[in-house]
């Protein structure tokens, strides 16, 4: 774009003031790490932080600004995108508090890790050029790679952050490699460049044109974790620190989508005929691999890492079609998935602490008469995740079915349905461990009856018998588990919300 | 008003779950009956003859996806919500005597599915109708999970096994009946505003080769929810897993929301798909009306006998809508309302010989009726309007049907008229076998307690009044069916009170 003059491309900085406050709020985190003995600092800075990013980009609420030479563009998608990230990183810091990984790795690195992976998300949803994308992408990647392996003394960590740094390694590059050629073929690294070269040439009769989409949609399906792309996902997530694995399975998910979005709509806008149906299939495999997956599950943390491949193809539904509508009900679905997934893993979280069952299912056994409000908000996830009436979960799935329809992909939307039966499989398998105890089997499972058992790492020994009590996990619990019902039965601020980010691309 | 109806009983069951155990099986009977107080002075209000929506409330829910929270009254529905009202002030009343553990959770889970099951009854905009038939599985999916009975010492499932495998039957059906529903919506739309309003859609008529496959999609979904032959495979694991005082509603209404589904919606949006599958429905009637007849009278426990008897009631009121003629369909929405008032003291029953005996084996029991002559008798009338003896509102609900049936099937009606006569063999080897035979010992037989019978004996006197007034419920209904079953054959069909007269 710039290739003519040398000039640098004016900076509107208020438009990158989000940007800024992250990365300012990074550095004294980070600072606040070396310098202070005190360990409370960091997340009140982290939340600080966010707290100000989050009104910097509602202050842009329906600006839609093109930034730095068309680079970045903040628009209602892109700050929607973000508010859900933010909103997720906000959450996974009150999981931390008092969590054993971000003790051990310092408290300074760990907030300032988090906010890192935040700016990069921030950067993901603004990107409208293949470079600020790519760069985009490492920037949120990496610390998580990081943060995946903070629970020092535990192998599945190490484990998880290694394998996630090799199998995103794999990602980012393929996703590279299908840049360059898009580069290749249409000579524009900017979206509305490449839709013009696209739309010249044609995306089906160019090789190279059609090889790189295929290289980035594959790198993109691993950052959602879209099967067969989603190997990683349930070791990962099964063994990072669990608020990470909630802050991964909402934010990570919701950045990606968003360029998936804006790549698509956008940038192969002209073609939308072309690409659609190598989308819905791959949407279909992700609802059938990941149901299926989830279903002989005991760790929690899988079961939800299975869960949202099968969610993710969900979502992808709503990019399918390609249609305002789409777009719209998978923002939707994101925001809603943010609530029914914290709820769970809040709950995860608190179990983990109090009993020695790690994340294993045993650990939400009788949890109803145990810690009714807790089992009361795990209930109200599985039940919006499997779809079920008077949550937010349904009527995010009557947003993608009626998109579906609209735009002439029932067959995917039967698919939908199919799956999410299937899903009940396991998703009631949870809500009967909490509240239908098998009789003879109430007497191992009270906590602390029983001795460790084979698979249980000592690390799972239960570290804080009053986590189910503790306001800063039973508060994201209940509040998530509320505001699905809420926008289960009033849906129409959210729907609102969801219209207004879709129609910015339209 | 109609929102009173609606929400009442949740109102309650919200509150139950902070008073003290001693008290909230009552606070839930007060509310089940506050509710059917509700339901009666709607009914006083109801204008008699009239084929139109009444008491209507619309206004928009999600506005983006055309959703409206839509509710009314008409012939079709006003004795459901009656029946729904009745059973359930009948099995809360029931619960509310005896010992439930966590009981604030049990009666809002009650209370809760009342709502859920009367929303799906008064629902007049499409979508709202699918939410309402969804919701209503859930409170049950807990209370049968919950509060259910543990087979695996009988090699049968655990009760939340049972449950599971109810849910997703269930939810087969009716997740793909929402897929069909917004393809309904916005097919029929063809690019303009989308709207779910079941009146507008049905005006707005739909292309066959979609009406084809959408209509299969709506009838899985009612016809496992009734259950009926080949689809009924989570019934006899629910059935032997459900508490008794839920199986009273269970049984005695949520089948019917399933037929209801079949007159509210599929008929006037898929006509032509229905005349063009009438004869599959119908063969798959008949075999529910044979298959349960046989099950019936083969089975030793008497929740099965209950339930496969219901699996062949439930036949014949699908055959009788599926006549497509209006008294066929009048027919069977005065079934409706007979089999609920018929199956639902009998598990009341079944409850009070269970306690008592400590069995659920017809071959175990017998001679009940020794020293219990009140008991006896109010089974006795339950049994034999249970075979449709002539006199009672059975007896007319199954004319109509096999009339209807007849003048549109006549094969299909001869092949019917056997259910009735196994259904005299399955409800007197019940009676027998529990009220007579020879007494099994140490079991004492002894007259119905006071609290049971303060519930039964209403329920009774429902039947008996039915009996002589059954013109109640037939001349309120027929303005609605005669519309619902015009959309169907495109002419009014002539009244069917002509039949009645040569009836009484």
């Amino acid at each position: 774009m710039a290739g003519e003059s040398f000039n640098a491309p004016h900076i509107d900085y208020a438009g990158i003031a989000p940007l800024i406050a992250l990365t300012v709020g990074l550095v004294v985190i980070l600072m606040s790490g070396v310098f202070s003995t005190t360990k409370r600092w960091a997340p009140g800075l982290a939340v600080i932080t966010l707290g100000a990013t989050a009104g910097l980009l509602l202050w842009h609420w329906n600006d839609n600004l093109s930034l730095v030479a068309g680079a970045l563009r903040v628009d209602n998608l892109a700050i929607s995108i973000s508010l859900i990230a933010i909103a997720s990183a906000f959450a996974a810091i009150l999981l931390s508090i008092r969590e054993r990984a971000a003790e051990e790795a310092g408290h300074g690195e760990y907030y300032a890790l988090l906010i890192g992976s935040v700016l990069g998300m921030v950067l993901l949803a603004e990107a409208e050029n293949l470079v600020t994308f790519f760069v985009a992408i490492e920037t949120l990647s990496i610390p998580l790679y990081i943060l995946c392996a903070t629970n020092l003394r535990r192998e599945g960590s190490l484990e998880s952050g290694l394998k996630y740094l090799i199998v995103g390694s794999l990602g980012s590059a393929t996703l590279l490699y299908g840049m360059a050629f898009i580069y290749g073929g249409t000579g524009s690294t900017d979206f509305a460049g490449i839709a013009h070269g696209i739309e010249a040439k044609g995306m089906l009769h160019d090789p190279l044109i059609l090889i790189g989409i295929a290289l980035a949609t594959v790198g993109l399906a691993f950052k959602t974790s879209i099967a067969p792309f989603h190997q990683w996902t349930p070791d990962v997530y099964q063994g990072a620190p669990t608020p990470i694995t909630s802050f991964m399975a909402v934010a990570t998910k919701a950045a990606a989508f968003a360029v998936f979005i804006r790549f698509f709509v956008v940038a192969l806008g002209p073609e939308t005929g072309d690409w659609q149906m190598g989308l819905a299939i791959l949407a279909a495999i992700s609802i059938v691999v990941g149901n299926v997956g989830a279903i002989r599950q005991d760790s929690l943390k899988r079961l939800l890492g299975y869960s949202g491949v099968a969610q993710a193809g969900y979502m992808l539904g709503g990019l399918v079609v390609a249609t305002e509508k789409g777009v719209s009900s998978l923002i939707f679905y994101l925001a809603a998935y943010l609530f029914m997934n914290l709820a769970a893993f809040a709950v995860i979280v608190a179990r983990e602490r109090e009993t020695p069952f790690g994340d294993d299912i045993r650990s939400v056994r009788g949890l109803g008469s145990e810690r009714a409000v807790l089992a009361w908000s795990l209930t109200i996830s599985m039940l919006a995740l499997a779809g079920l009436p008077a949550t937010a979960g349904f009527i995010g799935k009557l947003y993608l079915i009626e998109a579906l329809v609209e735009g002439s992909y029932t067959w995917l939307a039967v698919f939908i349905a199919v799956g999410t039966m299937i899903s009940l499989a396991y998703y009631l398998r949870v809500v009967a461990a909490m509240w239908m105890r098998p009789e003879n089997e109430v007497a191992a499972s009270g906590p602390g009856s029983t001795p460790a058992i084979a698979g249980a790492s000592p690390e799972a020994d239960p570290v804080d018998p009053e986590a189910g009590r503790r306001w800063y996990l039973v508060g994201p619990a209940v509040f998530a588990a509320a505001a699905t019902v809420f926008f289960g039965v009033i849906p129409q601020p959210l729907v609102d919300f969801a219209t207004h980010a879709g129609s910015s691309l339209f | 008003m109609i929102n009173a109806l609606l929400w009442t009983p949740l109102a309650f069951g919200v509150v139950g779950l902070f008073l003290p155990k001693k008290v909230v099986g009552w606070w839930a009977t007060a509310g089940a009956v506050a509710t059917l107080a509700i339901g009666v002075i709607m009914a006083f209000g109801f204008h008699n003859g009239q084929a139109g929506l009444q008491d209507t409330v619309n206004t928009t829910w999600i506005s983006g996806l055309g959703v409206n929270y839509s509710l009314g009254i008409d012939g079709l529905n006003l004795f459901l919500v009656l029946l729904t009202a009745v059973l359930w002030v009948g099995g809360i009343a029931f619960a509310a005597f005896r010992e439930q553990e966590r009981p604030q959770a049990f009666f809002f889970l009650m209370l809760a599915a009342e709502t859920a099951t009367m929303g799906s009854f008064l629902s007049q905009d499409l979508l709202l109708f699918v939410l309402f038939f969804d919701l209503m599985l859930v409170p049950f999916y807990f209370l049968f999970g919950a509060w259910g009975a543990d087979r695996s010492a009988e090699g049968g499932p655990t009760a939340p096994q049972a449950t599971l495998k109810m849910m997703i039957y269930t939810l087969i059906g009716s997740l793909l009946m929402l897929v069909g529903a917004i393809a309904t919506a916005i097919i029929s739309a063809d690019g303009g505003h989308i709207t779910f309003s079941i009146q507008a859609l049905s005006e707005q008529g739909l292309p066959l080769g979609s009406q084809q496959w959408i209509f299969w999609f709506f009838a899985a979904a009612f016809l496992v929810k009734m259950p009926a032959f080949l689809v009924h495979g989570w019934m006899p694991d629910a059935y032997r897993a459900a508490p008794l005082p839920v199986l009273v509603v269970f049984s005695g209404v949520l089948a019917k929301v399933g037929a209801y589904g079949f007159l509210r919606v599929v008929l006037p949006l898929f006509p032509e798909a229905v005349s063009q599958f009438q004869t599959i429905i119908l063969l798959v009637a008949l075999a529910s009306i044979l298959y349960g007849s046989v099950m019936a009278f083969t089975q030793t426990n008497l929740r099965l006998i209950a339930g496969y008897s219901s699996v062949a009631q439930l036949g014949f009121i699908t055959a009788g809508i599926f006549a497509l003629r209006a008294d066929g369909s009048d027919g069977a929405i005065l079934q409706m309302v007979n089999h609920g008032l018929v199956v639902a003291p009998l598990f009341i029953i079944i409850a009070i010989l269970v306690e008592r005996t400590g069995t659920e084996d017809l071959r175990s029991m017998g001679g009940m009726a020794m020293r219990a002559p009140v008991f006896a008798a109010l089974f006795l009338i339950v049994a034999l309007a249970t075979l449709a003896m002539p006199g009672s509102a059975n007896f007319i609900g199954e004319f109509y049907i096999l009339n209807g049936l007849f003048q549109s099937k006549i094969v299909f009606a001869i092949i019917a008229i056997s259910g009735v006569a196994m259904s005299a063999y399955y409800a007197l080897r019940l009676y027998q076998g529990t009220m007579h035979n020879r007494k099994p010992d140490g079991v004492a037989s002894r007259e119905i307690s006071l609290r049971d019978g303060v519930i039964l004996a209403p329920l009774v006197l429902c039947i008996l009044a039915l009996a002589l007034y059954p013109q109640l419920i037939l001349h309120r209904a027929d303005p609605s069916v005669q519309q619902s079953v015009s959309a169907v054959t495109g002419e009014g069909s002539e009244s069917s009170d002509a039949n009645l007269a040569v009836n009484k």
